[in-house]
């Protein structure tokens, strides 16, 4: 394949590291729920946008490689689609959010509809491996025949530790940012009382 | 016991009061109609291309109504503050969602219903062999719709832009519903028509998943 390979380091730890976020997220949004503690919120509001950035991460680095290797720049397969179906998925809860004025209301409705969204994608992609695929097969733990070279392995962890580390970053940067955000809210309220 | 008697009395007051005026019906079923005819424009609708294209934009148009057609459900309640109300009545809220979701899914397989022969007739598809199993498929179909989009409502009611916030939270959601719905018409319209049963379990799956999330949260998206 070449040096267009290469791209595969990021594309799959951004993928990882897209994976990760929607899982804090959904777990955010259920603690949400039964907790209502507004950190919850912030969390599943920072996940949620840092999952988003990953994922085009992933939608524009598949293209790139596909077209030289497929000779297309997209092709509606099973792991492509539920990816697509899964970004569309936090777009329109981060609009929700911002279509919600009120703090209480719109944590728990974004909350509700996070985990409505997140039930969905283990049916989005069995719907979709029915259909059609034409990924190619999971490389790392794909059963007999799969594996990494050693020197990519190597480089393959490297790229994955990045990324993993960089999420962890934007994530409780994010969080802060939410965590600053709602204080300022909660100062301008009570100087609005006065 | 308690929540089946509740439920029953309530979707007596949704049928009761869509019934009397008809307005979510008819408007469904031309909005239906028109989409259909304007898809016609996009591809020569002869036998073959129908067959293949038909069912998909059959189902499309179908999405496209029902996330119109959910959006008065809570929208109504709110507008004339009786969801409190309606809230102190019953004794498990579920049986509100329970309510509302059967008298969505009622109304839906109804238009559908109605838009089936001229579906045929302006596509030149054969149905009445395999219309029972039809039904089943629209059923299934239709109640995987109504559940999400029963409880959306009750969300993008809260929301500004309420009419554009529904389509959007429901449509990306509705992905594996439509695939289904499709795949299961589409094998049913075939020359050899076949009632795939994989499709079907796999709607009622989605159905039996997205009910028990309603159970189990819908309480919440009363709140106020």
């Amino acid at each position: 394949m070449g040096v267009i390979q290469k791209i595969f380091y990021v594309h799959v730890s951004c993928a990882f590291s897209a994976f990760v976020a929607f899982g804090t997220c959904f777990y955010a949004n259920l603690r949400y729920v039964f907790t209502r503690e507004p950190q919850s919120d912030w969390l599943g509001v920072s996940a949620a946008e840092v999952g988003l950035a990953f994922i085009t991460v992933v939608l524009v680095t598949g293209p790139i490689w596909a077209h030289p290797v497929w000779g297309i720049w997209w092709t509606w397969d099973a792991r492509l689609t539920l990816t697509f179906v899964l970004g569309l998925l936090y777009l329109s809860y981060l609009l929700l959010r911002s279509m919600v004025e009120e703090p209480d209301k719109r944590a728990l409705f974004s909350a509700l509809f996070g985990i409505f969204a997140f039930l969905d994608v283990p049916l989005v992609y069995f719907s979709i491996r029915w259909w059609r695929t034409q990924h190619p097969q999971p490389v790392i733990l794909g059963g007999p025949g799969s594996g990494l070279e050693p020197r990519m392995r190597v480089s393959y962890l490297l790229m994955w530790g990045a990324l993993t580390g960089l999420l962890i970053l934007l994530l409780s940067a994010r969080y802060r940012l939410e965590a600053l955000r709602a204080s300022v809210d909660e100062l301008r309220r009570e100087a609005d009382v006065r | 016991m308690a929540l089946l008697a509740d439920t029953t009395v309530l979707l007596g007051k949704e049928l009761r009061t869509e019934f009397r005026s008809r307005e979510l019906l008819t408007t469904t079923v031309v909005f239906i109609l028109v989409v259909v005819v304007l898809f016609s424009f996009t591809f020569d609708p002869s036998a073959s291309e129908s067959r293949r294209f038909g069912p998909g934009l059959l189902w499309l148009s179908f999405l496209f109504a029902a996330s119109l057609m959910l959006q008065p459900c809570f929208l109504r309640e709110q507008n004339n503050d009786t969801l409190s109300a309606l809230r102190l009545s019953v004794r498990d809220p579920f049986s509100i969602f329970l309510a509302k979701l059967s008298a969505n899914t009622l109304f839906l397989l109804l238009t559908e219903v109605l838009m089936l022969p001229i579906f045929a007739v302006l596509y030149n598809v054969h149905i009445l062999a395999v219309f029972p199993q039809l039904v089943l498929v629209l059923f299934l179909g239709s109640l995987g719709v109504a559940i999400p989009g029963t409880a959306f409502s009750a969300i993008s009611a809260q929301a500004r832009m309420r009419e554009l916030m529904l389509p959007l939270l429901l449509l990306p959601l509705l992905t594996p519903v439509l695939i289904a719905s499709t795949e299961a018409t589409g094998a049913l319209l075939d020359v050899n028509p076949a009632l795939r049963v994989d499709w079907l379990g796999f709607l009622a799956g989605f159905d039996v998943v997205f009910l028990t999330a309603l159970w189990l949260f819908g309480e919440y998206l009363l709140e106020e």
